[in-house]
């Protein structure tokens, strides 16, 4: 008797909201927003989360071009000095007045110590506040890339914050959590309603949101879920638990493809094979006293053993662009010159390697993650077994990714696969990190193969700094040029990650894998 | 008696001490939460800084040691994944795992009890063996298999069960349930039937033997004699003494129950312990795995302790071997 009037209660709760226009999003992935704070945390899925509730100064439209968000105008007045007009009448969700204040504030929460966020935030000395609407970012040198930077740099509430003593993005190693990695105040199209951590997250649409009438999606609501087990969240998209699942197994594609809808892009990530070239031995390799990977004629040779496009059919069923250079086709900075892959060619990878002095005695371990990418072990597998034709013996070392990667930042790999995504949709990102030679903060950060070039690195140094457009194209150009004669890594493919949702639900698909819940139709 | 007890428990808490140095050690090795934290900018210097501020860089035999004396006070540190105290996250996780195996437990002895009983009466009969035969699907096929045939057929196909989650449930202080609301329910049924099944085929099996074996012994044959109705044969005389090795059985299980739910939480992504525990091995957490380790080691250790201090009371051959012992 009590649970018939129980579920006649929950029944009638839930018809309340259907009656009136409200679409439901909910949708699916692997893992749970880590915090809600939006300096915490540089993840994928968290700035996902975060820019429902926040917004930054200057957003990407659906192109990446760059857009106003909450500030209205901007110009560089100095090379060093850019001024910011802010939006007039924006409301924080508490209904407190967005100010310049706020983004002084936020600015310097985004340099804190604790902050993960200083990426976005690189260069950046200090924001001044000139009066209410308008707020100067000064910045330590010329900086090309600022605006593309700030796109990932969220506006919180200053009384908000300081009310609740989040005035630092909370930090792991203090002994609890902070306000702000639970609850929200931020001006985006979305509160945040409830949070259960690993259980369930719900956003509510945010009325008083000043885009409202320039939105471009339905959704009202959004419930996001992750679900861990990958036949689960297949299982739960197919029988209408969840309206969208972002990271469909590649297995269940096929079916997904006949009962529910796919929609497939090009990711900002390129996905590459780095070699150890400066240690004088190879730390796993049959080669002793010397290190092959040193010789260019040996790391093109085992370039041209690859055989991208039938990495593309057998692998990775049509879905993956193989590319020749290091960045993907939405960053700046590439060309289709630049992407043109110099063609698979086993008898001159023969002849090469035999002129180097290896035929038939190249032997090395292939580290690689087996849950990381887009079938990562199986390109892998492929890729010894192409190598193997050419005479090269690979060994293949698979691992999950909380292994991998520490073994790769340490340096302790001889061959590696690796992946590189573009959060600033700028070629600096990739050359900085991945083509600089060890230095300090981000320079040679992720160069694990220690690729040295020192007209490379001048080349880099000016392109950090270098506002003149044309020139620094030129620059970013000439760098991937070389990089691609000396072989300086292998590039393979630029991912195409596949989105799965029902029929009835519309999205604009992202090259940076997230999901703008703003921007879904449900019909 | 006094001696007995005082020496249960000292064992007890070397098993512990050796659990818990276990699960440190090996999750040293898995991994490093540090370079998932700070994501693909950081610099070398940020990751030093981190590991240093976290504590992973002192020696094990340090690090263990603050573990062990943070533990005994219930303290196991914050969880690297979510910077929240891993007691606070094992807290929120355990009414879903205790309510999950509970109804498990309750709905393997409820379904299992009876079927056992009825295979034994009518060994023979058709429906018995065709019984029979079908809980050998339970004890041979994967908890794991039988979750997704579950969802398959009943969520996919059917579209009568949730596939996942626990769904609406109720406040009651800390503890929240999801018993009170038809949607709470709707979602229990699936994990629980899974959770169930490989324990609801040993009971059936289990009181099935117990019960041809009493059948057989001499007592019956003497009751029946006496010409006493079957009824009160069967379930007054036979049913009672086979419960003492179920009940037994049934109790242990419960600790199992407890600690292989990890793999029906994965599947129907059912919010308890053992999902936190997953999701904690994919990320390197080190504190939630230690700290889940070494409460399920508890939970087994309690309740073994309990069985045999019941042993100590029920069984009076115990006692008298004990005292015996001392001469030695």
């Amino acid at each position: 008797m009590k649970k018939t009037l129980l579920a006649a209660t929950l029944a009638a709760l839930v018809a309340v909201p259907l009656a009136g226009h409200a679409k439901t999003l909910k949708w699916s992935s692997q893992g749970d927003f880590m915090t809600m704070d939006p300096h915490a945390q540089n993840e994928n899925l968290i700035i996902t989360a975060s820019s429902y509730v926040y917004e930054p100064l200057v957003d990407y439209d659906k192109d990446f071009k760059i857009v106003p968000s909450l500030a209205t105008a901007w110009e560089q007045r100095e090379p060093t000095v850019w001024r910011f007009t802010l939006r007039d009448g924006v409301k924080f969700h508490n209904g407190e007045p967005f100010t310049a204040d706020d983004v002084v504030f936020s600015i310097q929460r985004a340099l804190a110590p604790t902050s993960n966020f200083k990426a976005y935030v690189n260069g950046v000395e200090k924001a001044v506040k000139v009066d209410e609407k308008t707020v100067d970012i000064i910045t330590s040198a010329p900086n090309p890339v600022l605006l593309r930077q700030l796109t990932n740099v969220f506006i919180m509430n200053k009384d908000w914050s300081e009310k609740n003593k989040a005035t630092q993005p909370q930090d792991f190693n203090k002994n609890e959590e902070t306000y702000s990695s639970r609850n929200t105040n931020g001006t985006g199209p979305y509160k945040l309603k409830s949070r259960e951590v690993d259980v369930r997250t719900v956003f509510v649409e945010n009325e008083q949101w000043w885009n409202k009438d320039k939105k471009i999606g339905n959704v009202t609501e959004v419930i996001y879920t992750p679900i861990k087990q990958n036949a689960t969240r297949t299982a739960a998209l197919l029988s209408g638990e969840v309206d969208l699942v972002l990271d469909p197994p590649a297995q269940d594609l096929q079916r997904l493809r006949q009962q529910a809808k796919i929609v497939e892009g090009n990711e900002y990530r390129t996905i590459f094979l780095g070699l150890d070239q400066k240690s004088p031995e190879l730390k796993y390799s049959s080669i002793k006293g010397k290190n092959p990977f040193a010789d260019q004629r040996v790391r093109e040779a085992l370039y041209l053993a690859i055989d991208t496009e039938a990495i593309k059919k057998a692998v990775m069923r049509g879905s993956s662009a193989p590319t020749g250079t290091m960045i993907a086709p939405q960053v700046h900075g590439w060309t289709q010159a630049l992407a043109q892959r110099v063609p698979y060619d086993l008898n001159k990878s023969k002849q090469l390697l035999k002129d180097a002095g290896y035929e038939n005695s190249l032997s090395f371990t292939l580290d690689c993650p087996n849950n990381r990418y887009i079938n990562d072990e199986a390109i892998c597998q492929a890729i010894v077994g192409m190598w193997a034709k050419a005479g090269v013996k690979a060994t293949l070392n698979a691992m999950p990714r909380a292994t991998y990667f520490p073994k790769v930042q340490n340096y302790d790999t001889s061959a590696y696969m690796f992946g590189w995504g573009v959060p600033t949709f700028d070629a600096l990102y990739t050359l900085q990190s991945l083509m600089h030679s060890k230095g300090q903060g981000a320079d040679g950060s992720f160069n694990f193969g220690n690729y040295n070039n020192a007209e490379v690195d001048t080349l880099i140094d000016q392109i950090k700094t270098e506002t003149d457009t044309a020139k620094r194209d030129a620059a970013i150009h000439k760098v991937l040029e070389i990089h691609a004669k000396e072989f300086g890594h292998i590039p393979l493919h630029d991912q195409i990650i596949p989105w799965a949702m029902a029929k009835n639900v519309d999205v604009i698909h992202r090259a940076d894998n997230r999901m703008a819940a703003q921007w879904v139709t449900v019909k | 008696m006094l001696v007995f007890i005082i020496r249960r428990l000292i064992q007890a808490v070397l098993v512990m001490l050796t659990v818990s140095l276990l699960a440190f050690v090996l999750f040293r090795y898995i991994g490093d939460p540090v370079t998932i934290m700070l994501g693909q900018d950081a610099t070398e210097q940020d990751r030093v800084q981190l590991r240093a501020s976290l504590g992973l860089d002192q020696p094990a035999p340090v690090q263990f040691t603050r573990f062990v004396g943070q533990a005994v006070q219930g303290e196991f540190g914050l969880s690297l994944r979510q910077a929240q105290p891993v007691s606070t996250l094992l807290k929120e996780r355990l009414p879903a795992t205790v309510e999950l195996s509970v109804v498990a437990a309750c709905l393997a002895l409820l379904v299992g009890l009876p079927l056992g009983v009825y295979t034994a009466l009518k060994r023979n009969g058709f429906l018995a063996q065709s019984v029979l035969a079908f809980s050998l699907l339970g004890i041979s096929l994967p908890t794991f298999l039988i979750g997704i045939l579950l969802i398959l057929i009943f969520s996919v196909q059917l579209g009568w069960l949730p596939s996942y989650g626990r769904g609406e449930v109720v406040r009651l202080g800390w503890w929240s349930t999801g018993l009170l609301t038809w949607d709470g329910i709707k979602h229990l049924i699936l994990p629980a039937i899974t959770l169930c099944l490989f324990q609801l085929t040993l009971i059936l099996r289990l009181v099935r033997s117990e019960m041809l074996e009493v059948l057989r012994a001499d007592y019956i044959k003497f009751a029946r004699a006496r010409g006493l109705s079957r009824r009160a044969i069967h379930f007054g005389h036979a049913l009672k003494n086979t419960m003492v090795p179920v009940i037994t059985i049934t109790g242990l299980q419960l600790g199992g129950i407890i600690a292989f739910a990890i793999v029906t939480e994965t599947v129907f992504q059912w919010p308890g312990m053992g999902l936190l525990f997953i999701q904690a091995v994919q990320f390197a957490d080190i504190p939630v795995m230690a700290a889940y380790l070494c409460l399920i080691a508890l939970v087994f250790v309690v309740i073994n302790l309990l069985v045999d201090l019941l042993y100590f009371l029920v069984d009076p051959r115990l006692r008298s071997q004990l005292s015996g012992a001392k001469g030695h």
